[in-house]
């Protein structure tokens, strides 16, 4: 009777022993506080492994919508002191049964974010051998901001170009009307005697080119 | 001492302005020449077109890899016999004969007009593809505004399981330049089309190029204050930064650790002088022109040596930025190289964290090694050695847009760093810029080749449009492999043809005792002992020997070229490829055209003054002939 009792008491945990270490449908799971926190590590001890399962029934029941999932059914194995393990997840209505593989690497891809979180860790510190990291959509940009520069750019190019060349043009018109100006005051000087010029604060006059000592234009 | 040796030449008194001409000309101000409207225009337009990409991405590459400090020594040494008396002598014939490049050849002998034109075909060409690189430089400029920068991860594949293989097994930062960027094809002759977002870049790079040189220097004059200026406040920022980031020390040390057995390295002394002349701008035309429109009495010697050795400091200047920041980055990847084999070890024995730190990794190594080898030869772990990362030795846009960006990615608030950086090379590429066309534009005036009355906007105008199309080669997918043979072949052997004709003429066709004459006229006293000797002999020999040794390279060592290939088998690391047959036309097309036009533009006048001698001799005969029968009918 009590040796009945004993392996009643001792059966369960040897069997999920069993079903952990030699399944097929275990994931290895390996943690990296001391790279993922630095300072802020924790210690792994019992509570966290506590944690770690119930997050992991947390993930089933969301993934089957079955409200049924219990800590127990996450069976835990082949502890090392890296902090890796290997877990296996029962079924609800028969605790011999192991959920097939797919579906727990389901339930895990679509609850990472959430089981990330709960460790404070994230997809290269808390690795879940043989599922695949699913990484954030890439950030897609109404109007890149490359072209948002770009026609800023392009934009106070073409209205520095445009003020050059405005500048240009109305310093030509002024200096076409100054010369037409010019031209009649220079009538009125030779009209009036010697006074006109000094009043007008010339330097020497005008280099008349005529009188210059050019031989260029003269060689023989 | 009065030179003997000196060729004959007629006529020139009258082609040039003698020193009163050019004294009435300085006291009234005559005349439609621009002018500078201070001295710091002038010095500052002249720092930015010598100081340029090459300060900043080969000098440092140079001085590394050939034996750091000692590099010093052939790069200052040939800086003072090869390159400061070069640019005095530009300054001093421009400032003389006040005319842009083809006007001074053509003053001092009408037969050199071809030096004038090689340099105008040099300038376009190099100006064709260093805009390109100012267009990359601003679509990085552009791409910069985003956090996280775009080089930083590897975009997601389609099922978003894992990322974009290109990327995967090279580098985000590879990966953007080569796939994002360039779009590059695997060899040269897969053209693969326009890649529209360069075009639009290089759109950009050709109108703010011209609204800065619309006017020549009446508007470049204005823009120096901030193109020549920004570079080195941004310098001194990434220095600040640079120096408070860990493992930089290591890398200006490893940059200055003087290695003296390189000096016995001809190449060494070869890549120094190549690398003093090409970093002073020498042979573009556009220095001359520069100087010509300054004030006679102007001291060219005074700005000549300023000049120089403000280009030297900021090359050994800019040299220890960039190598602080290759510093981080080698430690950066020292580290993440350590931890990973780290992680591994620890992954394999399920060791607790913290078991091996890097102080014991080695005697862990040593110990698994003993104790489990069979283990450890499976485990291949990568070996991590500062001084092979450090030794990584870039140049080029490859420093520039995948070292310095991966640099940049490990820095807090990257985006900031990376403006301010491609600001930088931007800044760097304009003022540069700004001397070539110069170089295009003035000998395009001086040739008469368009009308006189058109203005000077329709010229830049012109020659930017004409530029930009021309420069859509680089931007196809092949195009950075178009860039780098124009980089080799255009920018270098005509550039010394043309420099070594230069020096020649102004010594020995100009004749040295008239240019001593005129430097006493425009500064007040002779050239010293040092100028005589250099113009004479020593910088020509020195250009000479360069010369020969890089023609003799360049035809001896096989064409070939580094792709960028996904499907070989060394991928990431560039594949060496042979250039196909037809390489060899263009490459006659680039260096040989330029450095033949001058010979041939001499040939080609000769033959023409042959002609028309005999034409007029042919139409005297006639006219006299005519007198005798008019005499006779008398």
């Amino acid at each position: 009777m009590l040796a009945g009792v004993l392996l009643l008491i001792f059966l369960p945990p040897l069997v999920a022993k069993d079903l952990c270490k030699d399944s097929q449908d275990g994931f290895k799971v390996r943690l990296s506080i001391k790279t993922g926190l630095g300072d802020d590590a924790y210690e792994w001890n019992e509570s966290e492994m506590f944690l770690f399962r119930s997050t992991l029934a947390y993930a089933m029941r969301k993934h089957s919508n079955q409200d049924t999932y219990t800590i127990d059914n996450i069976l835990v194995c082949n502890d090392t002191q890296r902090v890796s393990f290997v877990f296996v997840v029962t079924s609800t209505d028969d605790p011999d049964q192991l959920i097939p593989k797919e579906q727990v690497e389901l339930a895990v891809r679509q609850n990472k974010h959430r089981i990330n979180n709960a460790f404070l860790l994230s997809d290269m510190t808390l690795e879940f051998m043989g599922i695949p990291p699913t990484l954030s959509a890439p950030i897609i940009y109404d109007t890149e901001p490359w072209l948002i520069v770009f026609g800023v750019v392009i934009g106070a190019v073409a209205v520095g170009i445009v003020a050059l060349l405005m500048s240009t043009v109305s310093k030509k018109r002024r200096a076409k009307e100054k010369a037409a100006g010019l031209s009649e005051e220079d009538e009125g000087i030779v009209k009036e005697n010697g006074t006109a010029l000094s009043s007008l604060g010339r330097k020497e006059g005008v280099y008349n080119q005529a009188f210059s000592n050019d031989d260029r234009f003269t060689k023989l | 001492m009065k030179l003997k040796l000196k060729l004959p030449n007629p006529g020139l008194d009258e082609r040039i302005p003698s020193h009163a001409e050019l004294e009435k000309l300085e006291l009234e101000e005559a005349g439609e020449r621009p002018q500078w409207d201070n001295k710091a225009q002038y010095m500052l337009t002249c720092v930015g077109f010598c100081v340029g990409l090459g300060n900043v991405w080969r000098f440092p590459y140079l001085c590394q890899s050939h034996g750091g400090g000692a590099f010093m020594i052939p790069f200052l040494i040939l800086l003072v016999l090869e390159g400061i008396p070069l640019l005095h002598l530009e300054f001093a014939i421009g400032q003389r004969l006040r005319k842009g490049s083809v006007g001074v050849w053509r003053s001092i002998n009408p037969y050199l007009v071809g030096v004038g034109i090689a340099s105008m075909l040099v300038s376009f060409m190099v100006g064709m593809y260093y805009n390109t690189i100012i267009a990359w430089v601003l679509w990085y400029f552009f791409n910069s505004f985003q956090d996280p920068l775009p080089w930083s991860q590897c975009p997601v594949n389609e099922n978003r399981t894992g990322f974009v293989s290109e990327c995967e097994d090279s580098s985000p930062v590879d990966y953007f330049w080569y796939r994002k960027t360039l779009n590059t094809t695997p060899v040269i002759e897969d053209s693969g089309g326009l890649q529209w977002w360069i075009v639009l870049c290089l759109f950009c790079a050709w109108t703010l190029l011209w609204v800065c040189c619309l006017r020549g220097i009446e508007t470049t004059g204005k823009a120096v204050y901030v193109t020549s200026t920004l570079p080195y406040l941004v310098l001194t920022i990434f220095l600040i930064r640079g120096l408070t980031l860990k493992g930089s020390v290591s890398g200006i040390k490893f940059l200055f650790t003087p290695d003296l057995d390189e000096l016995l390295n001809p190449s060494t002394w070869l890549d120094a002088g190549a690398q003093v002349f090409y970093s002073f701008s020498l042979a573009f035309g556009g220095l001359i022109s520069f100087s010509s429109y300054n004030s006679v009495h102007n001291n060219c010697e005074q700005d000549a040596v300023i000049i120089s050795i403000i280009n030297g400091l900021t090359s050994i200047y800019a040299a220890i930025v960039i190598y602080s920041i290759i510093g981080f980055r080698a430690t950066e990847r020292f580290d993440d190289c350590l931890n990973g084999n780290i992680l591994t070890l620890m992954n394999t024995f399920d060791l607790p964290e913290g078991n091996i730190t890097e102080s014991n990794y080695d005697g862990f190594l040593q110990h698994l090694n003993s104790t489990v080898p069979a283990v450890f030869q499976d485990l291949q772990l990568k070996t991590c050695d500062i001084q092979t990362l450090l030794s990584e030795g870039v140049e080029g846009t490859g420093l520039a847009f995948i070292v310095f960006t991966e640099a940049i990615t490990k820095m807090p608030i990257s985006p900031l760093w990376s403006v301010l950086f491609f600001i930088m090379l931007f800044c760097l590429g304009l003022s540069t810029m700004f001397g070539n066309i110069e170089g295009v534009v003035v000998p395009l005036q001086d040739l008469n080749l368009l009308p006189k009355k058109w203005p000077k906007e329709v010229f830049t105008g012109l020659t930017c449009v004409v530029s930009f199309v021309t420069a859509l080669v680089f931007v196809q997918s092949s195009g950075n492999y178009w860039l780098a043979l124009f980089d080799g072949f255009a920018g270098s052997i005509p550039l010394l043809v043309i420099a070594l004709c230069e020096i020649i003429a102004v010594v020995y066709v100009y004749g040295i005792d008239r240019f001593n004459n005129d430097l006493q006229f425009m500064v007040g006293h002779k050239p010293n002992i040092f100028w005589q000797v250099t113009w004479r002999f020593l910088s020509p020999i020195i250009l000479l020997v360069i010369l020969i040794f890089y023609f003799v390279t360049t035809v001896s060592k096989q064409l070939t070229y580094n792709v960028w290939d996904p499907d070989s088998d060394n991928f990431p690391t560039l594949k060496e490829v042979n250039y196909p047959s037809w390489i060899s036309g263009i490459i006659f097309i680039l260096a040989g055209i330029p450095s033949l036009s001058i010979p041939g533009v001499a040939i080609i006048r000769a033959l023409w003054k042959h002609c028309s001698k005999d034409k007029e001799k042919n139409d005297e005969r006639s006219i006299s002939g005519k007198e005798a029968s008019l005499n006779t009918i008398a």
